[in-house]
């Protein structure tokens, strides 16, 4: 017997939901959600992508619209009747359980008998790397273990999607690298559908096949990890994921998608991504500024901190403050000093003003 | 795949309460019989006799026949049998039957009673009614909860919380066994004290009696004597404030002084618990009274003339703050220790004074919680029955009087309406004042973040005065109980000291005979009533409040605050006003229970259900939400999530919900003493009885007794609770009692 995937797609349709009388904490959402694809959530507190995991999850039910697993309109329906589990930010495991109990709960529920509970449940905790600790009782684990066995749990079922709610968020950061591994690779060998819901970009990047980033009950872009990194639809998204420098610039002229900008006299040549001549904003990420490039902006050091593997510069000039990331830790620039700031080759990218 | 409840075509639960529903027309004996949990009528008659046959056979024989329409519901209901739930038709034929059902047997059931018609105007319409009917018994009753659980089946069908059957019906049931055994009894009251004495309805008459001199006069300010309300409310006022001020003593020298024995003082808490409320008055008597040891003592050395100081308000004073202290110390003490250290220790570092500290910062967060133990005094009071029926000598209030309304030569229920609902009025507003006013100011800062500060020491100049004032206050304490046991093993107290155990032997020798144990002490019979009556009322405490908790903190529904309210309303309802509204309500049909046991047991799960409700909302709260949420993705349903995650979770509270019910049973007098009957007599009442033959040295051993027995209780289950900790979430989660 092996756990098997039984992957189906999710699809949001005009779904809100209103807490209360007026708290909108979804505004009227559209999204697809491919089966097999891990798609993170991510979005700063209160961006409402909690409430749309837990609306996945029949937690909450959603005040207007429709929700598909697979071909089903689950939308009326409650958590117990929909195929979908979930590895919860505290974990939950039951702590009058043993390990073994909290594997099998969901497994008694779904019409097996004791034997294939068993092994179900053994193959579970042997898949996240727990065999042999199905007799222990949750607070006799450490919090790494804890959390592979919510994940054994939700995992036997064999649930059309699977989903988890900041599930590295109680783990300290060495641990975070690898039960992220694990997941993405879990998921991968399963081909599950998982949405994950995080507010931390680079986790994010890591693990997903695509992100939603959210932002006011809304949905503010969605696209792979590079799409999104590299070419941000707008400020927001490019200040979220990873920091960008947002400058303002000037479109002096488009030629096919090629657009010339100026920034205080310098020009440079980059994809016009369809805007048009006019005020503009260009975003660039720390690491694409080129610092005492041949041509560039000159700009002042207001500050240079050492950070161990690299320089970390604010730049100022009359048009922008700018922070930049230097690789170079041996020759640091000095306070005070004058240097000409260059944009890198890729990267930078052009935004709609405002 | 899971397999989707909403598609199923057959549902057990729904089968169930069908198969129940018409049990309970063609089974189970339609009316009350004498004794519920005889099953005599099995052999007698059964089931052509009309006192026992079943709705079915009185119809079929041609009686009752007001019954038939039931008969339409309970096919109604079968057409909902092999449809999904989706289906419009299930929920519409379940809404229907149930609604026509429970419709039509309440309406009924105040329409015709034991003299037929219950109203002229029914009478004018039909003509006279040559039947007459009788209480509700086993099979209208089952037949009741059958058309209930199909009706909120039908509700959940059409959508209500997700369609969670068992949360509808948990909601459907507390909703009307609350309105049957809270509202209606009250509502019943009410409109007795507008009744004339011809049975006809006069304000006048409401008027005459509220207006009386006697409740409201005001002549002890030239030196007569006022009206029994403002004695009351004098009384309540000034044990509020005293035992709030005492309570705050003692949580201060626990929580803020080096004192070394806090153990010992918290220990004091329990004593309320387990001590029936009268048995302080009697020890005062045996220490003050006429020929009381001190009285004694001081008119032996010093030649003053003893006197009857004690009886009126101040030995009612002295007697409920004795009584009552211990209840301010039990909500002040988490009040004085919720107070986060942290801020007192910021104030600290900003150069405050101890003194300033503790007068800034500390008694302003204390002060909702202040205001709320004199609520609780002045409540308690208020509702105390026992100490005024012991001591009050002259000085009458509200709650003796209107038992004496009621028992007395005087016998009328109008008075003792009108009693009752201006004690209401009075324990309402303090109820009412006390949720809307503090509900919403509380300061304490429990906040899941770790607190790792010490709270700092009491001001020098504060520490004195109140360790000199709680030592004294403990001492006296102490000297009380050991009265109670003393007095308990004297021949007759003032007149004859010496030693004896005659007291004990009246009240609960045995013998062992060839047939057995004969139980030939006086006491027995109402201890074993009592004890019966207890642990049959303890689970069933319990169960109603867990199952309250539940639906308040774990679910959302429409109506919730009001349902909250509902369910902890006869917290602040006076046992006095719940006795006398439950004979009012219950010795007639269609629910006809007075002088059973059955009534005893349903007055003390509702007046304990709040102290459930409680306990439960306070140790689901520590259970993480989340639990509960992921049991559900794993695909178990409401009812499995509650029975396998949250009750076992809750172990202690449990027990701890049970084991004080049934203490708070063995200890209730109040509304006891409306309630009980030759046959079904309480350990309380019978002491009270005693009492009032001047038989003091036997109520004072069946105390005793009392609260021995009840210790072990409360011990056993702290002993049990200690061991039932599961992991560390719960070593946080343990309920004091």
């Amino acid at each position: 017997m092996k756990i098997n995937s039984k992957a189906a797609p999710v699809s949001f349709r005009n779904v809100t939901k209103v807490y209360g009388k007026d708290v909108v904490a979804v505004d009227d959402i559209n999204l697809e959600i491919e089966a097999g694809k891990l798609v993170t959530l991510l979005g700063p507190s209160g961006c409402g992508k909690t409430t749309t995991l837990r609306m996945i999850a029949g937690l909450e039910m959603a005040t207007k619209g429709a929700i598909f697993i697979g071909d089903r309109d689950v939308t009326l329906l409650p958590a117990t009747d929909r195929d979908v589990s979930m590895v919860f930010q505290s974990y939950a495991l039951f702590p009058h359980m043993s390990v073994m109990e909290n594997v099998s709960y969901g497994l008694g529920f779904s019409g097996f008998d004791k034997s294939e509970t068993r092994d179900r449940a053994r193959q579970g905790l042997e898949l996240v790397g727990l065999k042999g600790y199905g007799g222990r009782l949750p607070s006799e684990l450490s919090g790494g273990q804890q959390q592979r066995v919510a994940v054994a749990r939700a995992l036997v079922l064999e649930p059309q999607v699977l989903l988890f709610d900041e599930p590295l968020s109680n783990l300290d950061a060495k641990l975070r690298r690898q039960v992220r591994e694990d997941i993405r690779e879990i998921q991968q060998n399963l081909g599950l559908t998982v949405v994950y819901v995080t507010h931390d970009q680079e986790e994010a990047l890591a693990v997903s096949d695509e992100i939603v980033v959210m932002r006011n009950a809304g949905i503010a872009q969605i696209g792979s990890p590079r799409d999104l990194y590299d070419a941000p639809a707008d400020r927001f998204v490019a200040d979220f994921i990873g920091e960008a420098n947002i400058i303002p610039c000037e479109i002096t002229s488009v030629d096919g998608d090629k657009a010339t900008i100026d920034i205080a006299g310098f020009h440079h040549s980059l994809p016009a991504r369809g805007l048009p001549v006019g005020a503009a904003q260009l975003a660039v990420r720390p690491t694409r500024l080129v610092l005492g490039a041949t041509e560039g902006l000159p700009m002042e050091v207001k500050k240079a901190t050492y950070v161990g593997s690299r320089m970390e510069y604010t730049l100022t000039a009359p048009f922008a403050t700018l922070f930049a990331v230097s690789e170079d830790v041996d020759t640091p620039l000095d306070v005070g000093a004058t240097v000409t700031v260059g944009l890198a080759r890729i990267g930078p990218v052009l935004l709609a003003a405002g | 795949m899971r397999q989707l409840t909403s598609e199923r075509t057959t549902h057990p639960v729904l089968i169930f309460w069908i198969i129940v529903g018409w049990a309970g027309f063609l089974l189970l004996p339609w009316y009350g019989i004498e004794d519920f949990f005889t099953f005599e009528w099995l052999i007698d008659g059964y089931p052509f006799d009309e006192d026992y046959a079943p709705a079915g056979f009185l119809i079929a024989q041609g009686e009752k026949l007001w019954l038939a329409p039931l008969i339409i519901p309970l096919v109604l209901s079968l057409f909902a049998l092999g449809k999904p739930k989706t289906h419009p038709a299930f929920s519409r034929f379940l809404i229907l039957a149930g609604a026509l059902g429970f419709g039509w047997l309440i309406i009924q059931g105040f329409a015709i009673g034991i003299r037929g018609f219950n109203a002229d105007w029914l009478r004018a319409l039909f003509g006279d009614l040559d039947d007459r009917q009788f209480g509700m018994g086993y099979g209208a009753l089952i037949c009741a909860a059958s058309f209930l659980f199909l009706f909120t089946q039908g509700i959940a069908a059409r959508g209500a919380i997700n369609g969670d059957v068992f949360v509808v019906s948990s909601i459907g049931g507390i909703v009307v066994i609350v309105t049957a055994f809270v509202f209606f009894p009250i509502a019943k009251m009410l409109t007795a004290a507008f009744i004339t004495e011809d049975g006809g309805y006069s304000a006048e008459v409401f008027a005459s009696k509220f207006f009386d001199d006697r409740l409201w006069g005001l002549g002890c300010l030239s030196g007569a004597r006022c009206g029994v309300a403002w004695n009351s409310l004098f009384l309540a006022v000034l044990v509020g404030l005293i035992t709030t001020v005492l309570g705050l003593i003692f949580a201060l020298v626990v929580t803020r002084s080096g004192f070394r024995h806090k153990r010992a003082l918290r220990a004091l808490t329990v004593l309320p618990i387990i001590t029936p409320p009268f048995v302080i008055g009697l020890a005062l008597i045996l220490l003050f009274g006429l020929s009381g040891s001190v009285t004694v003592f001081f008119a032996d050395v010093i030649g003053i003339q003893p006197t009857r100081w004690l009886y009126g308000l101040p030995g009612v004073l002295i007697a409920q703050t004795l009584a009552f202290t211990p209840i301010a110390f039990l909500v002040l003490i988490g009040v004085v220790e919720g107070v986060s250290p942290s801020m007192e220790e910021a104030a600290q570092t900003l150069r405050a004074s101890k003194w300033q500290v503790f007068k800034t910062i500390s008694l302003p967060l204390m002060r909702p919680g202040l205001a709320n133990a004199f609520l609780l005094g002045f409540i308690e009071s208020m509702a105390d029955f026992g100490n005024p029926l012991v001591l009050g000598g002259n000085f009458d209030v509200l709650s003796t009087e209107i038992f004496f309304a009621i028992v007395g030569a005087q016998y009328d229920q109008g008075k003792a309406a009108v009693l009752a609902m201006v004690l209401l009025c009075f324990t309402l507003g303090a109820f009412y004042a006390q949720r809307f006013w503090l509900g919403k100011k509380s300061y304490t800062t429990v906040s899941g973040k770790g607190d790792s500060g010490v709270h700092p020491q009491m001001p020098r100049a504060l520490s004195i005065p109140v360790l000199a004032l709680a030592m004294l206050w403990a001492v006296f304490t102490m000297v009380v109980y050991a009265m109670i046991f003393y007095g308990s093993v004297v021949e007759l107290w003032g007149v004859n000291n010496t030693l004896t155990f005659k007291h004990y032997v009246t009240a609960f020798s045995f013998r062992i005979e060839e047939a057995g144990i004969r139980w030939s002490g006086a006491a027995w019979d109402s201890f074993w009533t009592t004890l019966k009556i207890a642990a049959t009322a303890a689970p069933l405490t319990a169960i109603v409040g867990l199952i309250t908790a539940y639906l308040l903190t774990r679910q959302t529904f429409a109506g919730k605050n009001a349902f909250e309210f509902g369910t902890m309303l006869s917290f602040a309802i006076p046992g006095t006003v719940i006795g006398v509204s439950y004979i009012l309500a219950f010795n007639v049909p269609p629910i006809e229970i007075t002088g059973t046991g059955i009534i005893l047991v349903v007055s003390f799960i509702f007046r304990n259900m709040p102290v459930g409700v409680r306990a439960g909302i306070a140790s689901m709260s520590q259970l993480d939400k989340s639990l509960d949420e992921s049991s559900l993705t794993l695909g178990a349903n409401s009812w499995q999530t509650f029975r396998r995650i949250i009750l076992p979770l809750l172990r202690p509270a449990i027990l701890a919900a049970l084991v004080y019910s049934f203490v708070r049973a063995m200890t209730a007098i109040s509304a006891v003493i409306f309630l009980v009957s030759a046959e079904y007599d309480m350990a309380t009442s019978y002491i009270i009885g005693r009492v009032e033959n001047n038989d003091y040295g036997l109520a004072i051993a069946y105390s005793t007794t009392l609260i021995f027995v009840m210790l072990a209780a409360v011990g056993a289950m702290q002993l049990i609770v200690g061991r039932t900790e599961i992991g560390r979430r719960m070593s946080q989660s343990r309920t004091n009692v």
